[in-house]
Parts: structure tokens; sequence; C-alpha cells
């Protein structure tokens, strides 16, 4: 051994997305710096458009050199192995930058007037300091660099090549999600407390990711994936220690669970997103889980095959415990909840469970399916969130006047929401049914893809188990499909007076911006507290973004589900090696 | 495979019906404001262009070959996961794409004056018939076990509409309950679609109904994914003891929506049983004879008990029909030649009988003030509106299949055919006959005898185009009740072909 200097290869050329994404999230700091508040806002969301743009198209272009390397069976590493680029790599990276682009979009959206955002974040709830903010109003557009990083974070978590930059990934992609959190514009404390709770479990999953990893530098001596797999294989890992890589191992999936919200890592779910603002949920829930999800397979896909039959079990063994609590408990608990964020919440849940079982299957049809679903699920949940963003409180039932609060996310006030603006209420439809898995959208394709291969493993039992939470998920779902179709508005139903339509408890009328300030910090029960303040419900139109967006999430939902056929070429191309 | 040579056999029949349906409820929907008044017409014109296809079909389709799959189409779907579009239709097919092909007019007729102050409301129902009546055409052609499962699926959406948007007051749960018991039956099927898959050959083609028929499965495989089918087609039929969500879905649907789900939807359960679980789970649906054959004689009775005790005229109907599935899904798990034709044939016919029951029961329903269901609120209508009642008379005996209607000819088919096989069953379902005339001659005599009840002493008899709703199916359960050849040359080989199948497995 020679302690000799190396001189570091960087490979600039595989470095662009995550450099134009990063760099650009730097630049939008020093924008918040040197450029007047006039155009800041504007600036800030064209260079992170041009950034999430630069990236894909930096991904694309990479694409044949990454498909060249696989066939000829090497892979391509940079920066010394930290990041190892695969074609699986590529197309997760390629999706995160479309949907993000598209979750961009509605996190810009002001079809309300306002930003999704606070005035001021820093500002304490409800004071005076709050109020003149908004008075001079303000706007907070640090949001844009943050997003940048938490996407960079999200860039790099399937790529990252030893476990440290797996580690740095989890970090910039979660931290930047910790503040947008906490920044709604609406039910400050509810959102504060969000962020809190994100933060804290964040945090304690980010430990035992560490310490997971710490377990398994002890039993390989190194951090690097491909090493690790090595020591695996060749033996040459610490002897006769299996159970210090197992326990390691546990823990490192046990931290990527918690991100992607699995049961019994999945508390925060509900919480979070209900508190966060409408459009960075469907961000995060979104490209989170694609991210994570991707971080998963390749440390799982790295390490179990090459395990002994017995780790290999018990770790077969672990996973179908925890994929199918996630799919019952996250569809059975859905059912009871009466907030459209909580609800889709769980449904992210169970979608996380349903994924779950693509990734047990450990099959080389198994990768292809689990990274369609996630495409998606994610078009339908950002599309789903675009709309509930939409869907607003007024402080009057009628008239111009009325005061745009915050979402109506009661679903008693989303009754009768087609006859309102039927063309939105098809759309929400749309990803019900998607998510649900009826035929000819792209989450029946998605779950079909990822049964088929979990019934190809023998996995059958778990499919079963999967089509019958998808069963009892297609019940919340077709009531809040009800309750848009075959349901009067709650404020014309309690004009007519009738009495087989529940009517929103509608008594005050007046109704501040932060109705909810002074209780809402009591707990988590208040997130699905009916509304009791805000006396009407109105739909906004919308920007011709927003509308976009839903736009083109609803027919991309349509068009994988009718003809997958080319997307599914292209992701089984780029999981012919593993991820 | 199917190789008839067909003078015409390059012109997709199939698919022009499916796509004149699906144009025409685009159109429905699409017309602008201005035009709205005239979307009856395009509905209905849409669904006369598909009975003139259906024509077609039916003029070139070689009956001396009715056992093979004729109007055959193939497309490459989604080669990634071996799904095709693939389309043909045996004598059987045939007759079912026909029923739903004859039945969409009708309906789109009846609803003619429903709705009449809300062209809004009537445009979506009517949208929403042309939608089904594609999906109609497409599960009864579906020659490829992936689009059969779509499908399946798929045209549960516009259905649940149909029952949830229009019809009683408690139209939302029956559409949920609806939704939920279908779907249920539906995802377990599609763990054995897959499961049936894996067994298959595979590769871009490995759906097609062709290439999994005959499989060497094992004997415990077969028999799971034979359960996974049946239970999907027992709930959609519906039989015994998963009935429960047709009578509330009948009672609360208008008379069209009912008409279509247990006329022509609800034969998708037991054209599933003979033509999926018999051909690619022959061994195993020998196996399950018994245990079906009990279910449906307890369907028998018990529906047509249950159809005695009802308050509701649509309920009964419905009651009626989880009977008359019984009888059906007797003749097919009997499999003697005879049964199993009387059954195909049996669906046929109770489309056309249950169709007219429950278009003319809705006739009767518009005229009374309140729009009441309850029977008891009905008496001597026979006085005030003697046509409607002459034809819910004619109704009503082809339900109780009464010699000369084409009813009898398949119920005593069905009845002669198991009896060769399962003498015991043949004998106790021979009193649901019995039974069928006690419900229909004493719903009969309390709404149409009697004294006249002093709220409907006026009304208009059946006008013109509600004859032109009732006089198609009248003459086509007469013409085929004294000339049944034609419909039976359909069904037979077909029905022959099926029953080989399940006897050379079994010896």
């Amino acid at each position: 051994m020679t302690p000799a200097f190396i001189e570091p290869v960087v490979d600039w050329f595989y470095l662009v997305p995550l450099l134009v994404v990063l760099g650009a999230g730097v630049v939008g700091v020093l924008i918040e710096a040197f450029v007047p508040d006039r155009v800041r806002r504007d600036v800030q969301l064209w260079l992170a458009l041009a950034a999430l743009a630069g990236g894909l198209v930096a991904v694309v272009l990479q694409w044949d050199d990454i498909n060249g390397a696989i066939a000829d069976q090497s892979v391509v590493q940079v920066l010394g192995g930290s990041l190892v680029l695969t074609p699986a790599t590529l197309l997760i990276q390629g999706a995160l930058l479309v949907i993000a682009t598209l979750a961009l979009i509605v996190i810009a959206d002001r079809s309300s007037g306002n930003d999704a955002f606070a005035p001021t974040a820093a500002a304490i709830p409800g004071s005076d300091y709050e109020e003149i903010a908004r008075r001079r109003g303000l706007v907070q557009t640090e949001v844009f660099p943050l997003f940048l990083f938490s996407v960079g974070g999200m860039l790099l978590f399937p790529a990252a090549g030893d476990l440290l930059t797996m580690f740095i990934a989890l970090e910039v992609l979660s931290f930047p999600l910790y503040v947008l959190s906490g920044m709604a514009r609406h039910r400050r404390l509810l959102s504060q407390e969000a962020s809190l709770k994100y933060f804290l479990l964040g945090a304690f999953s980010s430990a035992l990711f560490l310490f997971g990893m710490a377990l398994v530098y002890g039993f390989a001596g190194t951090l690097e994936l491909r090493f690790i797999a090595n020591a695996i294989i060749t033996g040459t890992g610490l002897e006769g220690m299996d159970m210090v890589l197992v326990t390691g191992l546990v823990l490192m999936i046990a931290g990527l669970l918690f991100k992607v919200g699995a049961v019994p890592f999945h508390q925060w779910t509900p919480d979070v997103y209900a508190g966060a603002p409408t459009p960075i949920t469907g961000f995060m829930a979104a490209c989170t889980k694609m991210a994570a999800f991707g971080a998963v397979l390749r440390v799982v896909y790295w390490t179990v095959p090459f395990t002994g039959k017995e780790i290999f079990d018990a770790f077969t063994a672990g996973m179908w415990t925890i994929a199918i609590a996630t799919m019952v408990l996250g569809s059975v608990v859905a059912v009871v909840q009466h907030d459209i964020k909580r609800v889709l919440a769980y449904s992210s849940i169970a979608h996380a469970g349903f994924i779950l079982v693509g990734v047990t299957a450990l099959s080389y049809e198994a990768i292809p399916a689990t990274i369609f679903y996630l495409g998606a699920y994610g078009l339908a949940t950002v599309g789903a969130f675009a709309i509930v963003h939409l869907v607003r409180e007024t402080s009057t039932v009628h008239g111009d006047d009325a005061l745009i609060l915050g979402e109506a996310t009661h679903l008693s006030q989303w009754a009768g929401l087609a006859r309102r603006s039927p063309w939105l209420a098809g759309a929400f439809t749309l990803f019900l049914l998607s998510f649900a898995g009826i035929p000819l959208t792209a989450g029946f394709i998605g779950k079909f893809t990822v049964f088929s291969a979990a019934v190809a493993a023998g996995d059958w039992p778990l499919a079963l188990v999967g089509v019958l939470a998808s069963a009892v998920a297609v019940f919340f779902y077709v009531r809040i499909v009800v309750l848009m179709y075959f349901v009067a508005p709650a404020d014309e139903a309690a004009a007519r007076t009738t009495t087989d339509t529940p009517a929103v408890d509608a008594t005050d009328g007046s109704a501040p911006e932060h109705w909810d300030t002074p209780e809402a910090g009591v707990g988590l029960r208040l997130a699905t507290a009916p509304a009791r303040a805000a006396a009407g419900v109105q739909v906004l139109r919308g920007g011709a973004g927003i509308r976009v967006v839903v736009a083109l999430c609803a027919l991309g939902t349509i068009a994988l589900g009718v003809f997958p056929g080319p997307v599914l070429d292209l992701v089984a191309e780029a999981t012919k090696f593993i991820p | 495979m199917d190789s008839v040579v067909n003078m015409d056999a390059t012109f997709p029949w199939l698919s022009a019906m499916v796509l004149v349906a699906v144009l025409g409820a685009v159109v429905v929907w699409a017309l602008p404001a201005g035009l709205r008044r005239h979307v009856r017409v395009v509905a209905l014109g849409a669904s006369l262009v598909n009975v003139g296809l259906l024509v077609g079909a039916v003029a070139t389709f070689d009956t001396g070959a009715a056992g093979t799959h004729q109007h055959y189409e193939q497309l490459s779907w989604i080669p990634q996961i071996g799904a095709s579009y693939a389309l043909g239709v045996d004598g059987l097919g045939l007759l079912l794409v026909g029923l739903g092909v004859i039945l969409v007019p009708l309906v789109i007729l009846a609803a003619w004056r429903e709705q009449r102050d809300d062209v809004e409301r009537l445009r979506h129902y009517l949208g929403l018939t042309l939608l089904t009546a594609a999906f109609m055409v497409l599960i009864f052609a579906a020659r490829d076990v992936f689009l059969f499962y779509v499908v399946f699926e798929a045209m549960l959406i516009p259905v649940y509409f149909m029952i949830g948007g229009f019809g009683g007051s408690q139209r939302r749960g029956a559409a949920v309950k609806f939704l939920l018991f279908s779907l249920a039956g539906g995802l377990v099927m599609l763990v054995a679609v897959i499961a049936l898959f894996l067994s298959g050959p595979g590769g871009s083609e490995g759906f097609l109904t062709a290439n999994l028929t005959g499989l060497p499965l094992s004997e415990t495989t077969e028999r799971l994914l034979f359960a996974g089918f049946f239970i999907a087609f027992a709930i959609k039929a519906p039989m015994f003891p998963v009935h429960t969500w047709l009578p509330d879905a009948a009672q609360q649907a208008p008379a069209g929506t009912s008409t279509l789900l247990v006329g022509v939807l609800d034969k998708v359960g037991t054209f599933g049983m003979l033509t999926l679980c018999l051909p690619l789970f022959p061994a195993a649906s020998h196996w399950a004879a018994p245990f079906v054959i009990i279910l449906a004689v307890v369907s028998i009775l018990y529906g047509a008990l249950l159809a005695l005790g009802q308050e509701d005229l649509m309920r009964m109907i419905a009651y009626t029909s989880v009977s008359h599935f019984g009888f059906i899904v007797l003749g097919i798990f009997a499999f003697s030649q005879t049964s199993v034709a009387g059954a195909s044939f049996y669906m046929f016919n109770h489309g056309l009988s249950t169709g007219l029951l429950f278009l003319v029961a809705g006739m009767v329903i518009a005229r009374h003030p309140s729009r009441s269901q309850r029977i008891a609120d009905y008496g001597g209508l026979q006085r005030v509106v003697p046509v409607i009642a002459g034809v819910f008379l004619v109704a009503g005996l082809s339900a109780l299949s009464l010699p000369g209607l084409s009813t009898f000819v398949s119920e005593i088919m069905v009845l002669i055919g198991s009896y060769e096989a399962m003498p015991a069953a043949a004998i106790v379902a021979a009193t649901g006959v019995i039974l069928a005339a006690l419900y229909i001659l004493m719903t009969y005599q309390r709404m149409f005898t009697g004294p006249v009840r002093g709220e409907l002493t006026t009304g208009p008899d059946m006008v013109a185009r509600e004859k032109w709703v009732v006089v198609p199916l009248i003459v086509l359960l007469l013409v085929l009740g004294f000339y049944p050849r034609p419909a039976l040359d359909l069904v037979e080989a077909p029905a022959f072909a099926g029953v080989r199948l399940v006897e050379g497995s079994a010896s």
C-alpha cells in the first residue's frame, strides 16, 4: 500500500443532470439576495423549469452511453464508484424530472391570487408580523431553490454507488422537504406541526439508515455496494458474523421504508400529507416515493440475491410481512378518513405496499413492473393533488367578494363537485380509478405487471392479498366519486333542507384566513375535524399551467392504460441489468 | 384454429359495431349546447346503425360452422404482456352480441320521454348507454383473456354511473353495492388470469383464448384457477348466495338500465362459465359440477320464492332473474348436449323476456302519479290501459315459459337435458316452473285486475313510441317460440364442443 496521491477522475458528462439541478438551486439562493422583488418570483420559476428541462435533456443524452456500457457487460461508474449509472437509474431520473416538472407547475400556481405558501414562513402564526407581511404581499420565493435541492437529492438517491453517497442524497432530498412542509399559507399551525413531525421522524429514519450502514461497513469493510456484494458472494466479510450484515441491511431498509411510508414506518404520512401545502404534498408523494423506491431497489438487488438461503428467506419473510401489513392497513384505515388529503395519504401507504409486492418478488420481471407502477402512481398523484389544490373554502357562500381560503379538504365539501366543474371531477375520477386499478388506466397496468411478477415468483398469496386490499381500496375511492357525482352540493342541500344529503356544518359566516390557528395546535385530531368556519366551497378555475398539468396527467394516465406498449418496452429495456 | 373462409371475412363487423357505439357516445357528449336537443336522435341513430351491422354480421356468418369463431380479427395490443385485441364469435357469441345490439335502441327509445326537462342528464344517460353498448359487443366477442378481463372490469364504470346517476332515491347505495360486488369478484379473477397466463405458452400472444385452451395444468392449479374465474362469474350471473346486489340495483335503476343490466350484462357471467370455465378448465368444471348444480337449484327455488314475496315490482323481476339464471347454470353444468344448448338459447331468450318485462314495467310505473314501484299501489289497470296490460301479460307468460314462446323451448331443453344427467336436480328445478306461474300470475292479478285504483283512472295507453319498443321483442319471442331452429343452429355446435371437452377430460 503506497500512500501516493491518486488524482480523482471526474467524468463531468455523467454529472450534468445533478450539477444542473443543484447548481440552479445555488443560483436560486443568490437570486434571493440580488434580484429585485418584482421579478424575483418569475426569475426563480423560470430558472427552476429550465434546470429541470436541462437535467432531462442531459439524462436523455446519456441514455445511449449507459446502455452501450451495459451491452459491454460493464457499468458506468462516476467519481470512483460514488455514482453507478445503469439504464434503470437513468429511467428513474428521467421520470422523476418529468413528474417534478409537473409538480413544479402546481407549486407555482396562483389561481387563488396567492401562492400556496406563507408570506413569511418564519413568522409566528397569527402574529402581527405575519399580518403585516401578508398585507404587504410578501412572497417567499425560497420555495424554488428548496425544491431544486430536493429534486437534486432525489436524482442522486437511486444513482448512489456507495452508502455514504446514498445517505447524503437522503439528507439532501429530505431537508428541503421538512422546510417546505411547514410553509403552508393556510392552517399554519397544522403545517408547522407536520414539518416538525416529518423532521423528527425523518431524522430518526436517517439515524437508522446510518447505523445500518455502519454495521454493513463493519461486515464488509467497505461502503461501496459492489464491494459489499463481492464480500457477500465470496464470503470475505466478517467471518461468522452474518448477523451483523443482516441487522445492518434491515436497519438500512427500514430507514428507506420510512421514506416510502411503509407500515410500520408510516405514521408520519397522514399528518404530513395533510399539513403540508397541497402542491408540496403532491410533489412529495409522487417524487419521494419514486426516488426512495429507486434506492430500495438498488440496495436490495445489490445485496440480498447474493446472500445465503437462510438470510434470503428471512428477508423474504420480512418483506412479505411488511408488504401485507402496508397494503391492508393503508386500505382499511383509509376507509374511515374524512379528509381528502388523509384519504390520499393512506392510499399512498397502500400503494407503497403494492410496490413492495414488486420489490419482494426479486426477479427481472419485477423491476420494470415496479418502475412502471411508480410512474403511473406519480402521474395520478400529481394530478389528484393539483385538483385538491383547486377546491377551496370561501368566506361567504355566494358573491364575488368572498375571500378564498385554504383547501376544502373535508370530504363533505366535495359533494356535488361534478356539477360545479364537470371536467375537474372527471379528471379526479380518472385518477381515483387509476389508484383503484380499474382497467384502461395506467394504475391497472401497474398493478397487473406487479402482481404478474409476484405470481411468477411464486408469491401468489401476496398477489391475492393485494387484490383483496384493492377491493377494499375501491370502496373509499368510489365513495369520493359518489360524493362528487351523486350528492347535491352542501350549500345547495342546506338550502333545500333535504334529509338524505349530509350538509356541511356551516354555521359561522365570518371566516378569517387563520380560522384554525388558535386551536390547531392541540393535536392531530383537528386535521380530520370538519370545516366549521368556512361558509362555502369554490372550485377555482385554475390558471393555464395547472390546467395543463391536470390534462397531461389525465392523458398520461389513459395513454399508459390503453397503449402501454412503448413505455413497457422502454422500461423493460432499461432494466435488463439490475438497477 | 378458426379457418372459415368467408366472403366478407375482411370486413371487421364486430369492431365496426364497437366503433359506431363509441363514436355515438362521443358525439352525444360533444354536441354543442345548441344541438343538444337532438341527442336522442343521434343515440338512436348510432344504435340503429349497429342493428344494420348486426344484420350484415349475421348474413355473412356461416351457420354450418357455428362452432368455430368467425368474423375473427386480431391485432397486437400490448405484446409486452401478451395481450392482443382479438375478436371473434361462434354461434353463441353472435347470438349474445345480437341480443345487446337489439336491446340498445329499444332502451334508448324507452328513455325518450324520461328526463325530458333536463337534456343535460339525458345526454349523460344516452352517452353511458352507448358506451355500455360498445363494451357489450367487446365482451361477447373477446377471444383474448386479457381483453375479456379488461372489458369485464371497465364496463362496470359506465354501468355504475347509469345506476347511481339515474333512478330511485336509494340508487347511490345500490350502485356502490353493484360495483363492490363485481369488483371483488373481478379482482379475484385477476389473480387467476395472471396465473393462467403464466401456465400458458407465454409470448406476445400468450393471452389468446386459443393459446390457453387445453393446457396441461396440475389438478390443484386447475381447480384453483377454475374457482378464481367461477366466483367472478357467479357474482355476475348472479347466483345464490352472491346475488344480493341485483335486487337493489334493479329496484333503484331506471327500467332501461335494468334491461341492459339483467338482460345482457349478467349474461357475461353465464357466458364466461360456458366459454371460459368449460374449455379452459374442463376437468375442474367436471369436478365442481355437483356443487355448482346444488347452488343452481337453490338459486332457482330461492329466487322464485323471494319473487313471490316481493312488494316492489322491479325487485320481483330481479328475483325472477335469479331463478332463471339458476336454470341457465343448471343447464351448463349438467353437461348434456341438450341442456348446454338449451342453456345457451336460454341466455338469449331470457334477455328478450326480462328486457320486455322491465321495459313494460317501466311504462306502467311511468303512468303512476307518484311513480310508485309498489305492486300494492296498482289495481285494475287492465281497464285503464288494456294494451299495456296485454303486453305485460305476454312478457309475464314468456317469463313463466309458456309453450309457443321461445323461452319454453329453452327451458324444456334445460330440464330434459339435465334430467338425463342429474334426474334429482331436474325434478327439484321443475318445481321452479310452478313457482314461476305463481309469481307472474299473482302479480298480474294484483296489478291489472280487480277494481281500478282511484289515482289510476286516467292515463294514456301505450303510445306509438312504446309500441315500437315492445313489438320487436314480442315478435322475436313468438317467432323463435314456433320456429327455434335458426337460433338452435347457432348454439348447438358450440354447446356440443363444450360438452365434448368436459367428457374428454372426465374419461
